[in-house]
């Protein structure tokens, strides 16, 4: 009896208290006067340190603009942001990446920072850069860091095959890329070691941003509106994939389903010689392989014939952006000025595994060095160019309703080319129209 | 013969519906003791070889993991506690007093449950904005509240049903007033009930994600359940160490929570109640 009295009188007092208990919570609203909300992205433990020390290092600089620091996260910023703009809400300063910005810009959430811009900041970043966050005309965010595709691979077993090891200036062929995968694969059934595996989890964004080596885009501006093709060019490096996987057998089928971090334990068990990752995953390399175990960072292959001597590769950067709706736009363009300086992109970049797009921070001695990669994540930036998706309206539901279940399809052996081509292409601009009419 | 066979039989198939619900609990248990190393080796192992707390140093070193897990305490505990107290009189009235209006009451709890939440984020965003309680915990508990009393009345409705009438009968005649008769004749005989019902509002509000990411900004107010997909990066990549050892510690207080009611939830407390 008597603990059910405890317990009847516990959710009396319970519900009785919760205003009190929790009256001291509440927000009093930052307002025009309280510190300017930055919404930050960073996940990995140096890269908050440094996004802190910097953010602290402002403060004590401008009292009078100062900027909290908040945590955000990449799997819920898009529902997060969307329902903060709606509700007028939002951060003053936004850490995000260039393909999300396209809706929110359509939307009038971001402010167009062209007429923000510091000078010396325009010119440290490239044009190809600045390409990656121009939404018809406006600039809507700062790119300042790139995580573009590499092929991080087992040196020991590259240099057993004695294929030539390829360097940014002088990068393999798709042919001879496909060639050492051969190279490289060995054995049968369970002992077998395939040259490459390919985490086709997310497959549209790195096949499309790939396909720009072979000199297509998959999205095409036409007539003054974006249509998707998957001509020849566009689909050499798809074809490449379902023939290594298909055909070849020079490619882990069970990798399709994989996301980046889960080939890691098969590549340091000498079950893959060769993954296609993000150039953050060096980061998991270095922290997860054997002691013994050397790793080499490498180029994506490249095409032959077409623009830019075949390297080039879509990205889709991490930008900084301001809000529309704050009324302190031009110190939040001077906090992400700072933010951006060479030294201060260096360290971002340096915290975060990943390749800064200011020309002097590309030159930073602390980045500059052959040590987990670094310098070939430095050579490979000219290449860089904005992902063919970026600005594309509609591009989300194409991805996930069309694109994602054609291409795991078709790289599994399900489908054939054309009938990849048909889901791409038909259903595809059926999307894209409903966008743009 | 048989009925032992057929009883070692339900055993086993206990056993291995056991290990089956274990299994995602002992695996994190595992990897959060695990070296990065180890952590990045095909041979997975049950228990780690080299068992190491650096998991648990660098989630906390990363993340503000107690302040969120105090804030989740708050906000649950409240939520649960507030739900039971509105549900218990208003499960009563639609029991025993059984209308229109509480047939209508019923149909609008199903229909609510079927709302998902992204459908009602933004007004509810825009009306909590106009009380000055975004970004509040006060504000979140009132969202889990709400979210939680359909249910809640749901489940407490079937067990007030449960308590024979006769009993308040008797307790009528014996003098007591209707609210004498809810205090300290159901409420004690509805326990288990109860106790279900806060068990499922404390869960519910404690794992909730959503509400909680848009609704709440400072990094001092955060709940666990934010603050774990703050250990995840672009395209999927995980720190997985750190978010293991985190999982870990945002479940620890759910068990606890449960393991110290799930006594109460025992039934027959109202067996030999009613005699006759």
């Amino acid at each position: 009896m008597r603990r059910r009295d405890f317990l009847t009188a516990a959710a009396t007092a319970g519900a009785a208290g919760a205003p009190a208990l929790l009256g001291g919570c509440a927000t009093t609203g930052g307002g025009d006067s309280g510190p300017m909300d930055f919404l930050s992205l960073a996940w990995q433990k140096e890269s908050i340190a440094v996004n802190k020390a910097l953010v602290a290092e402002w403060n004590r600089r401008h009292p009078k603009a100062r900027v909290r620091y908040v945590q955000g996260a990449w799997e819920s910023v898009h529902d997060q942001l969307l329902t903060s703009f709606e509700g007028g809400e939002a951060p003053d300063i936004i850490h995000d990446e260039a393909n999300d910005l396209t809706d929110f810009a359509h939307g009038g959430y971001l402010a167009d920072l062209r007429p923000l811009l510091p000078e010396d900041l325009k010119q440290q970043i490239s044009q190809a850069n600045w390409d990656t966050a121009t939404i018809e005309g406006g600039v809507y965010g700062v790119p300042f860091l790139h995580d573009p595709r590499v092929l991080i691979a087992d040196r020991r077993l590259l240099e057993k095959s004695g294929v030539r090891i390829p360097t940014a200036e002088r990068p393999w062929s798709w042919g001879e890329f496909e060639d050492v995968a051969k190279e490289l694969t060995h054995g049968r059934g369970r002992d077998r070691r395939y040259g490459v595996a390919w985490s086709m989890k997310e497959p549209v964004n790195q096949s499309v941003n790939l396909a720009m080596s072979t000199g297509g885009a998959v999205f095409h501006r036409e007539h003054g509106k974006n249509v998707v093709r998957f001509d020849d060019a566009d689909s050499r490096v798809f074809e490449l994939i379902h023939r290594q996987v298909n055909e070849d057998r020079t490619a882990a089928r069970s990798t399709l389903g994989m996301a980046g971090s889960d080939t890691l334990p098969g590549f340091f068990a000498g079950r893959y010689a060769i993954v296609p990752l993000n150039f953050s995953f060096r980061q998991q390399v270095q922290q997860q392989a054997p002691d013994d175990f050397e790793w080499v960072t490498l180029p994506m292959p490249a095409g032959r014939g077409t623009k830019g001597g075949g390297q080039l590769q879509g990205v889709s950067p991490q930008t900084l952006s301001v809000s529309q709706d704050t009324s302190r736009k031009e110190a939040a363009m001077a906090f992400i000025a700072f933010l951006t300086r060479p030294g201060h992109m260096a360290r971002l970049a340096k915290g975060d595994w990943l390749v800064p797009t200011g020309r002097e921070a590309l030159r930073d001695p602390a980045l500059d060095t052959g040590k987990y990669g670094w310098s070939t994540g430095l050579r490979i930036a000219s290449d860089l160019r904005a992902s063919p998706v970026l600005g594309v309206r509609g591009y989300p539901e194409w991805k996930d309703k069309v694109a994602t279940p054609a291409l795991q399809e078709y790289y599994a052996g399900g489908i054939g080319l054309r009938a990849l081509r048909d889901k791409l292409v038909v259903d595809g601009n059926r999307i894209l129209a409903r966008y743009q009419r | 013969m048989r009925s032992g066979a057929a009883r070692a039989g339900q055993y086993l198939a206990l056993l291995c519906y056991l290990v089956f619900l274990a299994f995602p609990l002992l695996w994190l248990l595992s990897t959060a003791f695990k070296s990065p190393q180890e952590l990045g080796s095909v041979d997975a192992s049950w228990l780690p070889r080299h068992p190491s707390l650096d998991s648990f140093t660098a989630a906390f070193g990363q993340q503000p993991l107690a302040r969120s897990a105090l804030n989740s305490v708050i906000v649950a505990s409240c939520a649960a506690a507030v739900s039971v107290a509105i549900a218990v009189p208003a499960a009563y009235a639609m029991a025993r007093y059984r209308s229109v209006v509480g047939k209508a009451a019923t149909g609008w709890i199903l229909v609510s449950q079927m709302f998902p939440f992204v459908l009602v984020i933004i007004p509810l965003f825009l009306v909590l904005k106009s009380f000055h309680l975004i970004d509040s915990l006060t504000g979140l508990v009132l969202v889990y509240v709400v979210w939680n009393l359909p249910f809640a009345l749901w489940m407490l409705q079937g067990y007030v049903r449960a308590v024979p009438a006769s009993l308040e009968e008797a307790a009528a005649i014996d003098g007591c007033g209707r609210l004498r008769t809810l205090r300290s004749v159901v409420l004690p005989l509805l326990t288990p009930g109860l106790v279900a019902t806060v068990m499922f509002s404390f869960v519910t509000a404690w794992n909730e994600f959503f509400f909680a990411l848009v609704l709440l900004k400072s990094p001092e107010k955060q709940t666990m359940s934010v603050i774990l997909t703050h250990f995840i990066g672009a395209e999927g990549a995980a720190d997985l160490g750190p978010l293991a050892a985190a999982a870990l510690m945002a479940t620890l207080p759910s068990l606890l929570f449960f393991a110290l009611l799930q006594r109460r939830l025992v039934s027959g407390v109202m067996s030999g109640a009613v005699k006759g």
